[in-house]
């Protein structure tokens, strides 16, 4: 491919997704976009495909280009730990927090094929004093392939077994074939929705716990700057950030900061989380002076 | 070091599980059957079971409901790891006192992700 063609794909994505491509990633651009151009009749490689693109704006096939450069992994209450904070360090917060309102909205905001918010579902099931708590869970994603095996709620026997403990299984699945498939119960808890990270997110809200979990890695510095900053204003004075574990906001926004005792958890600058509230200042000793 | 007892009739298996729980750090050893498994428990308990399901002379299912009830039987954890993926294999096996349930194919990623759930690892 010739540094022009690089280029174009480099600008596209970067605009369009965030998408950093670094040139040892240039073998992915061949092998994600190969079988696409093929796929659309596309003659001459990726030249053709940026020739084509040049020559003539396609929203479709900017899409389609965008999606298929997507890294979709992803599983069951990947790397535990975050899963066991949100179990024993949040929740246990917003149980005082809103012991009034009893409800509780959280967004998944990179959703993937759905594995995320499912596996908060299921914590949040699991939780005995959450019992009767209204719960609103909003799984965004930027690719609509992936949203609608997410929104199916149907893994594979393979999937299933990543992360999903057996007990869990047996709960809140049924058999379908070779596959397993939510029970409604659990799929009624989530609104899926397309939702690209690098746009205006307002619509969708205010949080009390968001997830922005392995997304920001593909993103450049001013990226995930940007992107900070639009979590900031979708997570409530008092809510919490959940970053994947290669993620920080430590160098590069002070929108958040990270929770203190609490790996992977972030809470917004002017943060009124309660956990970090600062115990009632000591009435300060009467000076000498004033004697 | 861990110690792991790997039942199945298949020697094949048992040596694509060995390999997997040596890789992981366990200390293996071997039956191809309930009976001798039964047998090597009582020589002394491993800390975890990875156990085949259909198996000549004494099931996967039947070693589980007997070491259940030996004498410091409830210490393994036990994994079922079996081509059975019924849900009503996977609840025998869970009322019988399994911990964990494979359902075969498996592969490394598969059994650790399973020893983390357990705290096997
Ligand atoms: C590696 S997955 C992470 C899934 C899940 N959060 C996890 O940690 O397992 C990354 C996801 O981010 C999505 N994504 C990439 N760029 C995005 C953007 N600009 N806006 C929204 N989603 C994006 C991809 O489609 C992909 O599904």
């Amino acid at each position: 491919m010739n540094d022009l063609d690089y280029k174009f794909f480099e600008e596209l994505l970067k605009r369009e997704s965030g998408l950093i491509i670094t040139p040892e990633k240039l073998y992915l651009l061949e092998s994600r976009l190969l079988p696409l151009a093929q796929k659309q009749g596309i003659q001459g490689g990726l030249e053709g495909l940026a020739r084509q693109m040049r020559a003539c704006r396609d929203a479709a096939l900017t899409r389609a280009v965008v999606e298929a450069m997507t890294t979709n992994e992803t599983s069951f209450f990947r790397d535990n730990t975050p899963f066991q904070r949100l179990k024993e360090d949040i929740l246990p917060v917003f149980l005082k927090s809103r012991a009034t309102q009893r409800s509780l909205r959280i967004w998944s905001a990179a959703c993937s094929s759905g594995q995320e918010p499912y596996s908060v579902a299921m914590t949040l099931k699991e939780h005995p004093q959450l019992a009767g708590w209204r719960f609103e869970i909003v799984a965004t994603d930027l690719s609509q392939d992936i949203l609608a095996q997410a929104k199916a709620g149907v893994y594979s026997q393979f999937e299933v077994q990543r992360g999903l403990p057996i007990q869990m299984l047996v709960k809140y699945f049924t058999k379908q074939g070779d596959n397993w498939a939510f029970k409604p119960e659990l799929k009624d808890m989530i609104a899926f929705k397309e939702a690209n990270l690098l746009g205006d997110l307002k619509h969708l809200g205010h949080f009390d716990i968001v997830l922005c979990r392995n997304v920001l890695i593909y993103f450049d510095v001013p990226t995930k700057g940007k992107v900070l900053s639009t979590l900031k204003g979708a997570t409530r004075e008092d809510g919490v950030l959940f970053l994947g574990g290669a993620e920080t906001v430590i160098g590069i926004s002070d929108a958040f900061r990270p929770l203190a005792n609490v790996r992977g958890v972030y809470v917004r600058d002017d943060s009124t989380f309660m956990a970090e509230k600062k115990p009632a200042a000591p009435v300060p000793p009467v000076s000498a002076a004033q004697k | 070091m861990k110690t792991c007892l790997i039942v199945d009739d298949s020697r094949v298996v048992r040596k694509v599980a060995q390999k997997i729980f040596e890789d992981l750090g366990f200390a293996c050893s071997e039956a191809e059957d309930g009976q001798k498994a039964v047998e090597a428990c009582k020589a002394g308990m491993p800390d975890v079971i990875l156990l085949d399901w259909n198996m000549p002379v004494m099931s996967g299912i039947e070693f589980l409901q007997v070491l259940r009830k030996t004498e410091g039987g409830d210490a393994p954890k036990v994994i079922f790891c079996t081509t059975e993926n019924e849900f009503s294999f996977i609840e025998k096996a869970l009322e019988a006192g399994a911990n964990e349930y494979i359902m075969k194919p498996f592969d490394k990623e598969i059994v650790q992700s399973k020893l983390l759930q357990i705290g096997a690892i």
